[in-house]
């Protein structure tokens, strides 16, 4: 290959790349631009601080509902984040054999269980023997979502963080769960992170497993073992209404949403960028 | 009781694979041994069972009797965190902790096992830090990420990191083989002010390095003590033929 084409085909491949790279965020921009189009008219002061109005009624706003996935997505979170966490560590540093690859693999099946099955699960462990959907098995059926992948991701990020380091630890006389908590989970921590925050936006957004455990309420929030409104059920009820002043407020609420996941990353991704990093 | 490292019928497997075979040595307290031996040989093996280090790794398993500084390592019920806080372990490759501070690794020891006051940690990364030639280069970036220093000042400060804990003996596993030839000097002018006080084994490839900073030397091939005996003696005057080979540079 003389020097000329091979020049024309390095262009032409980074150009491709290029293009390739656009592609794959292009629908996020569409989806970005199509919401602000269609929902930011819809989103005013009433939006974020009333409840819905009547049916009839104009106007009013998803207050309740804002609020509402707010305490679904910190009690999933509450609940979801340690375990994965601590069960990524475990899959990690275990040194049997079968135990963790029984874990991972039933993880990944886990892990694609479709939303809805896991919502009729949490049915029927929570909301059946309390006798009423509430915000507890809402919760619960989002930390289930969460569980693989954050146990996931946890191990990726823990097994990545150099043997080198851990010997360094261990050899200066320092016990291994301290080693573990001091130096290999804060050296994985930004990546850890990064994970749990990409669990948070996935079951931000779910709206089967909550239709029949967290229920949705068009009222504030009335205590954990009340059914609770949530943001994507919101978004769903107000969808399939035949109100256009409802479906102007299913727009906004949907782009709400995409908000809130965003401001909750970038907060997280500040919270972890101030001190000295290791692995990412 | 100062008497050195003592280690007799010391076995080494990496499963089933046999890494030393049946290792007997003495080594001078307050005096540098240098190991020296082909890739592959064991000395690396050999010195992580000084300080249980070995055992680390899934599947290893040692056999054999080793003392050090009159305490036997592997007797049953002794635990080899103690052994490990008075053995100290430099690696080849510079390792401070990527989360910790200049300052924090250098008493990462003490912190991690619980040392709180700050006058105390103050002190001790100020007399590590001296120890190992570093205080000055550092003493006004203390907070900087330790990973942010040079290759041969992170090697410095990992030497500082497992001086702060006080231990007794210091291995050191090719530490210079990462380091450019103006670090390596400042690493072996340390080893020699460190010995007055401490028993250091180091591994290296480099035997003009072993020459420079050993009383007496060790080589290894194929998992096995060749010879072991004054440096100078070994370096001129080998006995065995396969050391001589080795010094030689006729293999290896």
């Amino acid at each position: 290959m003389t020097p000329g084409v091979r020049r024309r085909v390095n262009v032409l491949m980074s150009g491709l790349a290029a293009v390739a790279a656009g592609l794959v965020i292009l629908p996020l921009l569409l989806i970005f631009g199509f919401l602000l189009w269609q929902g930011a008219s819809a989103v005013n002061v009433d939006f974020f601080t009333h409840l819905p109005k009547p049916v009839g009624e104009v106007g009013g706003g998803m207050a309740n509902a804002i609020v509402g996935s707010l305490i679904l997505i910190a009690l999933a979170a509450a609940l979801g984040l340690p375990l994965g966490i601590l069960g990524g560590v475990y899959l990690a540093e275990s040194r049997d054999r079968h135990i963790p690859w029984l874990a991972r693999f039933l993880a990944d099946v886990l892990n694609g269980v479709p939303s809805i099955v896991i919502g009729i699960f949490a049915y029927t462990v929570m909301v059946l023997p309390m006798r009423r959907f509430s915000a507890l098995a809402g919760a619960f059926a989002l930390a289930v979502i969460m569980l693989p992948i954050v146990m996931r991701t946890s191990e990726e990020l823990v097994r990545l963080v150099p043997a080198s380091l851990r010997e360094a630890a261990l050899a200066l006389g320092i016990p291994e769960w301290k080693v573990l908590l001091r130096v290999v989970l804060p050296a994985a921590r930004a990546g850890i992170v990064t994970g749990a925050m990409v669990a948070i936006a996935r079951v931000a957004g779910e709206t089967a497993p909550l239709l029949f455990t967290a229920f949705g309420n068009r009222f504030w929030h009335q205590g954990l073992d009340q059914p609770i409104a949530a943001l994507p059920l919101q978004i769903f009820a107000y969808a399939i209404a035949p109100y256009d002043d409802w479906h102007r407020q299913a727009w906004a609420g949907a782009l709400v949403l995409i908000g809130l996941v965003f401001v909750v990353s970038l907060a997280a991704r500040m919270a972890t960028s101030g001190r000295f990093t290791g692995v990412r | 009781m100062a008497d050195g490292i003592l280690v007799r019928g010391l076995n080494a497997w990496f499963g089933e694979h046999h890494v030393l075979h049946d290792i007997g040595i003495s080594m001078a307290p307050k005096a540098v041994t240098a190991l020296i031996g082909p890739s592959g040989c064991g000395k690396s093996t050999f010195i992580r069972c000084l300080n249980r280090m070995h055992e680390v790794v899934p599947g290893a398993r040692v056999a054999g009797t080793v003392r050090v500084e009159g305490v036997d390592v592997y007797a049953p019920g002794v635990d080899p965190v103690q052994i490990r806080r008075k053995i100290g372990m430099v690696f080849q490759k510079p390792n401070p902790f990527p989360t910790m501070s200049v300052f924090e690794n250098a008493v990462a020891g003490l912190r991690l096992s619980g040392v709180r006051e700050r006058a105390v940690l103050h002190e001790a990364a100020e007399r590590a830090l001296r120890q190992a030639a570093l205080w000055d280069e550092v003493k006004d970036s203390l907070t900087k990420s330790g990973t942010s220093l040079s290759g041969g000042q992170q090697q410095r400060l990992c030497i500082a990191r497992a001086l702060a804990v006080e231990p007794e003996v210091l291995l050191m596993d090719e530490p210079c083989s990462a380091l450019d030839p103006i670090a390596t000097a400042k690493i072996e002018e340390l080893i020699l002010e460190l010995r007055s006080t401490l028993t250091i084994v180091i591994v290296t490839h480099n035997m003009q390095q072993a020459a420079r900073v050993s009383e007496a030397t060790g080589f290894f091939l194929l998992g096995e003590l060749v010879e072991f005996g004054v440096t100078r003696q070994l370096f001129t005057n080998p006995r065995d033929k396969r050391t001589e080979d080795y010094i030689t540079g006729r293999f290896g």
